[in-house]
C-alpha cells in the first residue's frame, strides 16, 4: 500500500510541477498587473465569473488549482525534513491533509459560481 | 562493524550551508511555498466571485493592490523563473529522454522545445485574461 500511495503522490508532484512552471509566471503576471492598477479586461467581474461559471473554465481551473496544490504539498513535505524536522509521518498527514482540503474548497468554490 | 563507527558531525538545520549545490537545491525547494500561496490566492479569489456581487470583487481588486503588492509578486515572479520554471526545463532532458530511432533527441533542442512552448502558454494565458 506504502508503494502504491507514493507513486500517486508523486505523479501528481510531476505533473503540477510541470504544469506550475509553464503556467504560474503567467498567473504572476496577471497579479503583477492587477497590483499596478491595471486589471486586465476578462478578470473583471462580469468577464471573469462568466469564465469560471462555464463548464471549461471551471474545467481548467480545478486542474490547475488540484495539481498546483498536491504539487506544493508533497515538495513542503520534503523541505520540513530538510529544514531538520523528522517526523514524516505526521507532517506527510498534515500537508495532504491541507492538499485535500484546498482541493474540496476548490471544487465546492467552481460549483457555486454559476 | 568498527567498534567505533565514524559519524561526520552534520546539522540537521543548516546542512546545506556547507556546499553552494545543496543551498542551490534549498533554494529550488523554497519555491514550493509561493506554488502554495498563489494556489490558495486563487482559490480565495473564487471564494470571492462565488459570493457573486461585483462589488465584493472590485474591493478584492483593489486590495491586491499596492506598492507593497507590486514589489511582492515582482520579486515572487523572479524567484520562481530562477528557481523553479528555468530548472525545471533544464531538468526534463533528464527526467524524460526522448529516443529517435537509434539516437537521443539533443538536450538543447528538448530544453529549447520547453522554452518555446513556455512562450506560447504565456501568451495564450495572457490573450485569455485580455492583456493582449
Amino acid at each position: 500500500m506504502a508503494i502504491a500511495k507514493k507513486a500517486i503522490v508523486w505523479g501528481l508532484f510531476a505533473a503540477g510541477g510541470t504544469l506550475t512552471s509553464f503556467i504560474l509566471p503567467a498567473l504572476i503576471g496577471l497579479f503583477l498587473l492587477v497590483a499596478t492598477g491595471n486589471v486586465p479586461e476578462n478578470l473583471q467581474f462580469e468577464q471573469f465569473h462568466a469564465f469560471a461559471a462555464s463548464w471549461l473554465g471551471k474545467a481548467c481551473l480545478f486542474v490547475v488549482l488540484f495539481l498546483s496544490v498536491w504539487h506544493a504539498a508533497h515538495r513542503l513535505r520534503v523541505v520540513v525534513h530538510d529544514f531538520g524536522i523528522r517526523k514524516d509521518a505526521l507532517v506527510a498527514n498534515a500537508v495532504y491533509t491541507v492538499a485535500a482540503v484546498g482541493t474540496v474548497l476548490a471544487a465546492f468554490y467552481l460549483l457555486a459560481i454559476s | 562493524m568498527s567498534r567505533r563507527p565514524y559519524v561526520r558531525e552534520m546539522s540537521k538545520t543548516t546542512w546545506y550551508m556547507r556546499n553552494g549545490r545543496y543551498r542551490v537545491y534549498v533554494l529550488r525547494e523554497l519555491s514550493s511555498f509561493l506554488v502554495a500561496f498563489y494556489t490558495f490566492l486563487v482559490i480565495y479569489a473564487l471564494s470571492v466571485l462565488a459570493a457573486g456581487s461585483a462589488v465584493q470583487w472590485n474591493s478584492f481588486l483593489a486590495s491586491q493592490q499596492g506598492v507593497g503588492m507590486i514589489i511582492f509578486h515582482g520579486l515572487a515572479l523572479l524567484y520562481f523563473l530562477f528557481y523553479q520554471t528555468f530548472p525545471w526545463f533544464k531538468l526534463a532532458p533528464k527526467a524524460m529522454p526522448i529516443q529517435v530511432g537509434e539516437n537521443k533527441v539533443a538536450d538543447s533542442k528538448i530544453i529549447g522545445a520547453h522554452y518555446v512552448a513556455w512562450i506560447v502558454v504565456t501568451a495564450f494565458i495572457f490573450w485569455l485574461a485580455g492583456v493582449i
